[in-house]
Formats: structure tokens, C-alpha cells, sequence
């Protein structure tokens, strides 16, 4: 289906209430937001929170994500070494799941978005369907991510009982939320209206 | 191609996108009130009456357009005040108790996030207070603030377009339902080692994700922005 584009009419659309506005035009005269036409310099965004979520992420494997005390005894924990000492305890089924939450998820994420800013700069791929999927889903599950954060929290709030158990936040905590609110704003700074571009007038379905 | 449609899809379809023959000049004769555009492809579609069991979707990559609206303004005005009354509710009420071998301990949600305030995590605590009570309870106030005239069939109040903007930005980064997924799993990695007791304050915030996820599945954004109208 040959579709006419805003950008092919020589219009210009609020990305964010739908309204549409002369090429010229610099803010949505109705939702006061931004316009920014359809381009790859967007794409240096993309990249900037990319490899700053990327910066933050290395730190948030390697420092302790929980210190736990139980009975004199002190533990800290990296997000991997809870995975370990999950399986070691033959707890598989908590072990898959925070194997995919903290270390599967965030690491597909950078992938996709990655993925995603290099192919939209080849006309060949212009227009696909799949594309479109992978940003949506990479859009949606993002800041599910912070779900680490809040586990710690609600960790060390809880488990204070003294002696016997206690758990408190280690430095990795917020690296950990900085990759994710990072990786966000790439995500949020993808346009997706870059997969649809291909030479003005030939957009393709 | 023809496009598929992964969900229904009326009444935009092929009728309604303009197609890529119709000349630039034509189109200046059209309004560009009368135009949509899809935010995610960029293609462009004549509005058309959207009927209340109906949404439109863009005829090229599906994305929702217009959803219908079975919620009205003050429908939107009900659950949002009942979002921040379960809010402060759950802020001072108790939140979770633990007791393992005699010894027990409360938390409050304000407790959870004041767990990161030791040291040089005290910014986290900052931000995750942020995430899970005080940018949920901005968005509450912007869309209150937004659509309180517009229920009484009134002009907008002034900034409400900047009302309504924000509560849309603020979408992403509040993220109360997913503390409440994460008390979840904090209670499956210590279940095995101490019992755990829900308070108040746990009912009245699950509840709150409930209302938030209704008023969001059916607070329609384009008649929102109609309603505005132009600056």
C-alpha cells in the first residue's frame, strides 16, 4: 500500500496528539510540543543514552547488589553471584527468573535498540513490520527493568530483624537504576518513524 | 502489500489514508485539522466520526489512532481522585510485616524507598520515592486539573495543554505497578525463611494500580486534545 506521509506532503506531525502542521512549523500549536522532523540526527540520541546505559550497567555487575547479614554472618552479593548461590541452593525456579529479569532482559535490550539504530539506516529495510514489533516491545518492557530496584528496597525495608537477618542495598543498586532510566531514554529518543524512511515519495508499506 | 491489521480497525482504513497519487496541491485545499497523522509511521489519514464501540488504528503499521470512549471526562476527573485518596492511604498505612523466630518488623511504602537513604545511595531513595508516589500523584493532579473544565463543558483553564502534556510524559517513569510485581517477587525470595503479613497500606495500593490501569485503557488522548482545542 503506497501511503502519502506527512513528510512526503511537506507537512509536518505532532508525534505526540496527532495533529498535523506545515513543514515549517516548530511547535504543535495545539499540544505545545516540540516538532522534529523525521531524521537519522536523531539517532545520535539513541546512541548517547545507549552507551551511557551501557557505562552505568558494567558497574552494576560487578559491585554487590544486597549485603546480607544472617546470624554474624555477612554476604554481598553480586546480581549474578544471587543467581549462583541460587541454583546452589537448588531454588531453580527463582533462579530462572531473576536470571531473566536482571541479566537476559537488560542485556536483549541493548541489543534490540542497537540493532534497531544501525537497520534504520538501510533503505532495504525500510517499512518493516517487524521492526515496528521489536521497538514496541522493546518500548513496553523497559522500565518493567526497575523491578531490581524496587526488589532491594522492599528487601532491605523489610528484612530487618536484627541479629538473625538482616539485608541492606549495596552500590550496584544504583547503577542498576541508571542503566535502566539510560536505556529508556534511548528508547524513548528512537524515532520510529525512521523504519518507514526510505527517499522521499517512495515509502513503502 | 496489503497491510495487516492486528487489531480491529475501523473506521480508518485504506478509504481513509491518503494515497501517495494525491498531489501535494490538492492536499493544501484539504485543512490540516481535518488530518491525523500517525506518530509512529507517519502516514496520514482523514479524520471521520468514530463511533463509540469503534477505534481507528493507521492503515499501514496498526497503530492505534483514536480509541473509542466509553469513559467520559468526568469518568476520567472519578478515578483519578479515587487514585490519590488510595495514594495517601498507602503512604501512611503499613505496608508489610515480616516475623521470623519471635522477632517481627513493619515497613511503609515511604519506608521501602528511605531503605537506599544511608550513604551516597541517598539519591535512589530520592528517585524511587519519585517513581512510585510522587510522579503517579503529579499525573493524578495534571489530568484533574486538565479535564475539570472540560467535564462542565467549559473552556480549558490556562496551561491545561501543558497540564495534559506533562501526565503524558509522566506516563513511562511512574511506576507504581511495578513496585507492586516487585513486592511480589521480594516476598517469593523470603518466604521460605520468615512469614509475611499484608497491611493497609498493601490492599489500598494494589487497588490503586487497578483504578490507574482502567483510567488509562480508557482515557481517549485524541478527544482529550480536541477538547482543548488550539492555544
Amino acid at each position: 500500500m503506497n501511503v502519502l506521509t506527512a513528510r512526503a506532503a511537506g507537512l509536518i506531525g505532532c508525534t505526540r496528539c496527532g495533529r498535523v502542521w506545515p513543514g515549517e512549523a516548530s511547535h504543535c500549536g495545539r499540544c505545545g510540543a516540540p516538532l522534529a522532523p523525521v531524521s537519522a540526527l536523531s539517532l545520535q540520541r539513541v546512541w548517547a543514552w545507549w552507551f551511557a546505559g551501557l557505562i552505568a550497567y558494567v558497574p552494576a555487575n560487578m559491585l554487590p547488589m544486597l549485603r546480607t547479614a544472617t546470624l554474624g554472618h555477612e554476604q554481598a552479593n553480586t546480581i549474578l553471584g544471587g543467581v549462583i548461590e541460587l541454583v546452589a541452593h537448588h531454588n531453580y525456579g527463582v533462579a530462572a527468573i531473576v536470571f531473566i529479569a536482571s541479566i537476559m532482559i537488560p542485556v536483549a535490550k541493548f541489543i534490540a535498540i542497537g540493532y534497531l539504530a544501525l537497520i534504520v539506516a538501510h533503505e532495504k529495510f525500510a517499512g518493516s513490520h517487524r521492526h515496528l514489533h521489536l521497538y514496541e516491545v522493546v518500548e513496553f518492557i523497559g522500565r518493567w527493568s526497575m523491578i531490581d530496584v524496587f526488589v532491594v528496597a522492599i528487601l532491605s525495608a523489610l528484612v530487618q530483624l536484627g541479629f538473625v537477618a538482616s539485608i541492606h542495598p549495596g552500590p550496584a543498586a544504583a547503577s542498576f537504576a541508571l542503566s535502566v532510566a539510560f536505556t529508556m531514554l534511548s528508547a524513548q529518543n528512537f524515532d520510529p518513524r525512521l523504519i518507514w524512511l526510505a527517499p522521499l515519495g517512495t515509502d513503502k508499506a | 502489500m496489503e497491510a495487516t491489521f492486528p487489531i480491529a480497525c475501523r473506521p480508518f482504513g485504506q478509504d481513509y489514508v491518503l494515497p501517495m497519487n494525491e498531489s501535494v496541491d490538492h492536499m493544501s485545499e484539504l485543512p490540516l485539522s481535518e488530518l491525523i497523522v500517525c506518530p509512529k509511521c507517519d502516514a496520514l489519514h482523514r479524520i471521520s466520526e468514530v463511533g463509540p464501540d469503534e477505534q481507528a488504528a493507521c492503515a499501514r503499521c496498526g497503530t492505534l489512532l483514536i480509541t473509542p470512549r466509553p469513559l467520559s471526562f468526568l469518568h476520567v476527573i472519578a478515578l483519578s481522585f479515587t487514585a490519590m485518596i488510595l495514594m495517601i492511604g498507602a503512604i501512611f498505612f503499613p505496608f508489610l510485616r515480616i516475623s521470623a523466630q519471635g522477632l517481627s518488623h513493619n515497613s511503609s511504602i515511604f519506608g521501602a524507598a528511605m531503605a537506599f537513604s544511608e550513604g551516597f545511595l541517598a539519591p535512589l531513595a530520592f528517585a524511587v520515592l519519585l517513581m512510585i508516589v510522587a510522579l503517579p500523584a503529579l499525573r493524578f493532579a495534571a489530568l484533574i486539573y486538565t479535564l475539570w473544565p472540560l467535564a462542565a463543558n467549559r473552556p480549558a483553564w490556562p496551561r491545561a495543554a501543558q497540564a495534559f502534556r506533562l501526565a503524558e510524559a509522566l506516563q513511562p517513569w511512574s511506576m507504581a505497578e511495578i513496585f507492586v510485581v516487585g513486592t511480589a517477587v521480594a516476598l517469593v525470595k523470603v518466604a521460605g525463611v520468615a512469614s509475611i503479613s499484608f497491611g493497609p497500606a498493601f490492599w489500598a495500593f494494589g487497588t490503586l494500580i487497578i483504578v490507574t490501569a482502567l483510567k488509562n485503557a480508557f482515557m481517549s488522548k485524541w478527544s482529550i486534545w480536541e477538547a482543548i482545542g488550539p492555544r
